[in-house]
């Protein structure tokens, strides 16, 4: 039986006109507070446009109004079946003393998946660097680490004016945009089942290791040392995360063991992703300042102990803040 | 399988669907995305020109960040304040939403956004553009990863029946009882065909809209006889309009 569409159109009209200016409203102002009464007047719209549509779509064969409706019940089904939390205010610090940490140690064996590839990245590299010092060109395409380190210690040494006078602030912003690039990069490859960020963690890994044993057979640990580790020891920890958070896209992706659905699965993850990429630029803001003002200098000018000295108090920090912050008022 | 729409039922048993956007209308909101960033960086430039008269290694540190933030930053930011919407997705009228239907949430757009990174390899979204094209919903790979989905919004207009309902004289209206019975007989789909053919009836050639009304009248005449003095001097389409005005309007 088909209805009078006129005549129902007309009835329903006010109803339709209702919710639209509200569906309008709620999207201009997301963050508004609807009070109690508005609440059951938009659930009560609601309802009543799904009714109309469902009597439409039985009754009537009229494609446009049906096609009108669809979208407003579209609309409004969004706002009223969320049953996710809406946070409430979002805090700072709330979010880097508690969610960022407890989000870390939540997923903490997705780190040390990325450590033990890094690692195995860095033993490849380093002892094709021992066995075959003729691979560096091969492993280490980039004209600054191809140079002799017993040659470079010296001129860095000697040197005695300041390289990066006047361009210390654009350096360092270079390279905080840059290794969040490559950050970004190792988590999103998490969509290619984990395949990209393992190559990419065990290459960033295999250039390590290389630049490190090339140091070390050259007889230049403390300059290593005290080159890498005031940035490094922030700036690594943060690919690693970036990969932590790329294999909890592989791992969300594949889904071994679970029966939730690949939706379910990734949906959530997400809100974690999120946090640690977060997390990742702000190590990477540090990093990228403390490269360009500090790890840039040597003896004379700083000496290595206090670089190596200033690297091991940051290394500590950082493994007492993911280890502890926010544990009191964890769940976990 | 591949398809253009996104059906979503509800718990109260509502089931409707949207139109998924397609590659061509989401590369070219891209397109028109990147220009508005372009112009926001050569606003951006001309801006850090003057602080560089100043001070050229800060002003370059600001343009090397603000590159970054803007690339980065200009969807995360547009889809969230406009609820999954960019410029471009506004002229084109897509907008991103929950493949769920669901409302968005800020995660799902950065998470959509930051996998651009992957998607844009190695050229031009070629990853994307190859996965949108294989994926049934239309998703790259920040889309699957998000659980978002690109629909398109056509522009809708409330139906005006009266440009085909209204006016003459209804010879079959005589006859309630028979009226009543041909409600009863007519199904929505049926209704529909008569309709639409009625409402698309200059876009038909002549000949071929006279023997498409012949049909369907030749059709709904077989679903109730009505006496020939309701029927005589009627012509095909006439009978047609009678007929719909019967379906949709149960009054006078």
């Amino acid at each position: 039986m088909i209805i009078d569409l006129q005549k129902f159109i007309a009835n329903e009209r006010p109803v339709w006109t209702e919710l639209e200016a509200t569906l309008n409203r709620l999207e201009a102002e997301p963050n508004a507070q609807l009070s109690l009464e508005k609440v059951q007047r938009f659930h009560e719209l609601y309802e009543r446009t799904a009714a109309d549509l469902a009597k439409l779509t039985t009754y009537s064969s009229e494609p446009e109004t049906r096609r009108f409706l669809e979208n407003l019940v579209s609309r409004a089904y969004g706002d009223i079946h969320e049953t996710r939390e809406k946070r409430s205010r979002f805090s700072p610090l709330t979010w880097f003393f508690q969610t960022w940490p407890q989000t870390f140690r939540k997923h903490v064996r997705a780190f040390y998946l990325s450590v033990a590839i890094t690692i195995a990245g860095c033993a490849f590299g380093g002892l094709a660097i021992a066995f075959d010092p003729g691979s560096k060109p091969v492993l280490m395409p980039f004209p600054h680490l191809l140079q002799d380190p017993a040659k470079r210690v010296a001129e860095e040494e000697n040197s005695t004016y300041d390289r990066l006078q006047g361009h210390k602030t654009s350096f360092s912003a270079e390279l905080m945009t840059h290794n969040t690039k490559v950050s970004i990069l190792t988590l999103s490859l998490g969509m290619t089942w984990g395949i990209g960020t393992i190559i990419m963690l065990f290459y960033n890994g295999v250039i390590l290791g290389a630049v490190a044993v090339d140091y070390i057979r050259a007889g230049q640990t403390k300059f290593l040392l005290g080159w890498l580790m005031p940035h490094g020891v922030i700036e690594i920890p943060a690919i690693l995360i970036a990969g932590q958070a790329g294999f909890l896209l592989a791992v969300a992706l594949i889904g071994r063991n679970r029966r939730v659905s690949f939706r379910t699965r990734l949906r959530e993850v997400s809100g974690d992703v999120s946090t640690l990429i977060f997390g990742v630029a702000l190590m990477l803001i540090w990093a990228g300042f403390i490269e360009s003002f500090l790890s840039q200098y040597h003896e004379p000018v700083i000496p290595y102990e206090a670089k190596i000295a200033f690297g091991f108090v940051e290394l500590v920090l950082l493994c007492l803040f993911l280890a502890k912050s926010g544990r009191k008022n964890s769940t976990e | 399988m591949k398809t253009s729409r996104l059906n979503i039922r509800t718990p109260e048993g509502i089931e409707f669907s949207q139109h998924i956007a397609g590659p061509v209308t989401r590369f070219l909101a891209c397109l028109i995305d990147w220009f508005c960033i372009h112009v926001v960086l050569v606003l951006l430039g001309t801006i850090i020109s003057l602080v560089a008269a100043v001070n050229a290694n800060f002003a370059i540190a600001f343009y090397v960040i603000g590159l970054f933030v803007i690339g980065i930053g200009y969807g995360i930011v547009l889809e969230w304040i406009w609820r999954g919407q960019t410029i471009g997705k506004r002229l084109f009228r897509l907008r991103v939403v929950d493949v769920e239907g669901m409302r968005l949430q800020f995660n799902q757009i950065v998470i959509r956004n930051l996998l651009r990174f992957v998607d844009s390899l190695p050229v031009f979204y070629f990853v994307g553009g190859v996965t949108c094209w294989l994926n049934s919903k239309c998703q790259r790979l920040g889309d699957i990863a998000a659980n978002t989905v690109v629909i398109r919004h056509p522009r809708l207009y409330e139906p005006d029946l009266d440009q085909v309902l209204a006016g003459k004289f209804n010879s079959l209206r005589q006859f309630p009882h028979l009226a009543a019975r041909l409600r009863q007989n007519i199904t929505p789909a049926e209704a529909t065909i008569a309709l639409q053919s009625l409402l698309r009836r200059e876009e038909f050639d002549p000949i071929a809209r006279v023997k498409l009304f012949e049909e369907l009248a030749t059709h709904f005449r077989a679903k109730v006889e009505f006496p020939a003095e309701a029927t005589d001097g009627v012509t095909d389409e006439q009978f047609l309009r009678n007929i719909l005005d019967l379906a949709y309007r149960s009054k006078n």
